[in-house]
């Protein structure tokens, strides 16, 4: 099976600072990988360079096998790239529907002039949703009327919206109550069954041992560890996030992470 | 499939209740500001029965708020992006002002007619760009610098003195009349409708439209989608620049004259107008009818006290009454509504 997402080598320095030194990442269609480090790993760069908005100083990228480059996150998304925030970067005051298809907007000419098709992106919105077995009284709501599980739901709509394959998620569930958090795991869980691959970060083992399939750790802007999660248990991801690859006891640091020092 | 449980609203209020009260303010939202009118239509009614519903004092009504309602309309589409135009009073006057001074020059009458949308759309692009890239911290400072600049440009270029004198072509969008069905109705009248038409379909039905509101509700969120927020933005300010200079061709074209003095404080009262229409000073809240609605109740406010020879001080008191009451109707309203 051709990997959906391929990185090799990755770097990435901001003047003198090297935030991201030599990371490889793979994801396969379908697959749910869970992303895990402290603050200042490289998760958030790392994601940045996937998702078109730094480019990488060094390091490849593959998409289906094939090399891409990407000038801003409107690259990644055309090869089917797309992110998904933490803080839910929807416009309260607008439609479901508009949210979903904001930027990107089905429309219809009449005469000389171009007008959204208001009634075919809701009818599409309606049919994504039923897809995706999210459930709203009407994709005509605003946004705002929405509990913020409704509202990430809705945000993972719009990253699959237009032939996402390969969908970020920057701790998806931080601004969730905690009722709500299963439920846009579940929707996580349910992209799969559609051959959607999903990047995940989170701080919440919870999340990361209920949604995913695999489990990789930076430490320092480097590869730590990666297992699938059937392999490992918490208290070895723990001792990961803190840098700590062989057992569970004293840290006991790695060569590797003395060099990026 | 099929395994994920429903995503509910996070809510204990029975759906019916729930949804009944969003109807309820998505129906007040959209025509609380004409229940305003008709409160205010009434009230005129009731003062003064002979005068109030005369044709002759509809359409005196209509053509004195003409301009205002086209000022009001630009200052509507920047509020909605979350933004404010403090500059198109001083814009009304210098568009105004431009046209009469090359007037007196001997340019032909196309050319004046075109000579305030040109200004006005110069000094909204201004606007824009320095806003945009020039990264002014808020539009409050922009146009209020521009504010000074207009309207220094406008007593420059008239020594600070009225012309008067435009020719017949120019005056008729502003004085003119047309008979419909035998009755003498304002051209002006003709152009606010229009207007506001085209305003109506440009921000509900085209996509910059939609992405006017969406800066306006969460530019992070229309930024990260990929609209173009700055493009947008010096649009906005370019359509609204435009709208008082056309504003100005109507007030040039009443008056027959270029005055230094026109449009001091007009920027309030459009402002003033958009606030009553029910828009949101936060952005992205807002509906085109609601600004003509806002439009008119100053306009008829105005009329009735003149016909009842009230004092020009207490229309002032007043104005800054129904604003404040209409604010906090809206905080009152939405407070009761996110409670539930």
């Amino acid at each position: 099976m051709t990997p959906a997402i391929v990185a090799r080598g990755l770097s990435k320095s901001f003047g003198h600072v090297v935030a991201l030194s030599g990371v490889d990442l793979r994801v396969d269609p379908g697959e749910v990988l869970g992303v895990v480090g402290d603050n200042g790993a490289g998760k958030t760069t790392l994601m940045k360079i996937l998702s078109g908005v730094h480019p990488p100083t060094e390091g490849q990228l593959l998409i289906n096998g094939e090399e891409v480059r990407f000038a801003s996150p409107r690259d990644a998304q055309r090869v089917g790239i797309e992110m998904v925030y933490q803080d839910l970067a929807l416009a309260g005051n607008l439609r479901i529907d508009e949210n979903i298809f904001l930027g990107r907007e089905r429309t219809r000419q009449l005469g000389p002039v171009r007008l959204v098709d208001h009634r075919a992106n809701l009818a599409l919105a309606k049919q994504h949703l039923d897809n995706l077995n999210i459930h709203v009284k009407s994709v005509g709501q605003l946004v705002e009327q929405l509990s913020g599980g409704q509202r990430q739901a809705v945000a993972i709509a719009r990253a699959t919206a237009f032939d996402g394959r390969v969908v970020i998620m920057d701790e998806p569930t931080a601004a969730l109550a905690v009722r709500e958090v299963r439920k846009v795991l579940d929707l996580i869980k349910d992209l799969k069954t559609h051959g959607i691959s999903v990047i995940l970060i989170s701080h919440r083992l919870d999340d990361i041992f209920y949604v995913c399939d695999r489990v990789m750790a930076l430490f320092h802007g480097r590869n730590l560890a990666e297992a699938r999660l059937a392999d490992v248990d918490r208290n070895e991801v723990i001792g990961w996030i803190m840098g700590n690859k062989g057992g569970h006891g004293v840290p006991d640091r790695p060569d590797r992470t003395d060099e990026a020092r | 499939m099929g395994v994920t449980p429903p995503l509910e609203a996070a809510s204990d209020v029975p759906d019916v209740e729930r949804s009944r009260l969003a109807r309820l303010t998505t129906f007040i939202d959209r025509f609380g500001a004409l229940g305003i009118v008709l409160i205010m239509g009434t009230l005129s009614y009731v003062a003064q029965p002979d005068v109030f519903l005369t044709t002759n004092n509809i359409a005196n009504i209509f053509r004195q708020t003409a301009f205002l309602a086209l000022l009001a309309l630009g200052q509507f589409m920047v509020i909605v992006t979350a933004g404010i135009d403090l500059s198109v009073g001083s814009t009304l006057a210098l568009a105004m002002m431009s046209t009469a001074v090359l007037s007196v020059a001997g340019v032909p009458w196309p050319l004046l007619i075109l000579t305030p949308f040109l200004v006005g759309a110069a000094v909204g692009v201004i606007n824009g760009v320095g806003l945009t890239w020039l990264h002014m911290p808020h539009p409050f400072i922009m146009t209020l610098g521009m504010l000074n600049i207009a309207r220094g440009l406008t007593n420059l270029i008239s020594g600070g003195v009225p012309i008067s004198g435009l020719p017949a072509e120019v005056r008729w969008l502003g004085a003119g009349n047309v008979s419909v069905g035998g009755l003498q109705v304002p051209v002006s009248v003709g152009v606010v409708i229009l207007s506001y038409l085209a305003v109506w379909v440009f921000l509900q039905h085209t996509r910059t439209g939609r992405h006017v509101y969406a800066i306006g509700g969460n530019p992070q969120a229309a930024r990260v989608t990929g609209v173009n927020v700055d493009r947008t933005l010096v649009l906005v300010y370019a359509l609204c620049g435009l709208l008082a200079g056309f504003s100005g061709l109507l007030l040039a074209g009443r008056t027959n004259s270029g005055f230094p003095n026109a449009g001091i404080g007009a920027e309030l009262d459009a402002i003033s107008a958009v606030i009553i229409g029910g828009a949101s000073f936060f952005g992205g809240r807002g509906t085109v009818l609601g600004v003509f609605a806002g439009v008119l109740v100053i306009g008829m406010m105005r009329n009735l006290l003149n016909l009842s020879n009230v004092q020009v001080f207490w229309q002032q008191i007043l104005i800054g009454v129904v604003i404040i009451a209409v604010v906090a109707f809206d905080v009152l309203r939405r407070r009761i509504g996110s409670a539930s």
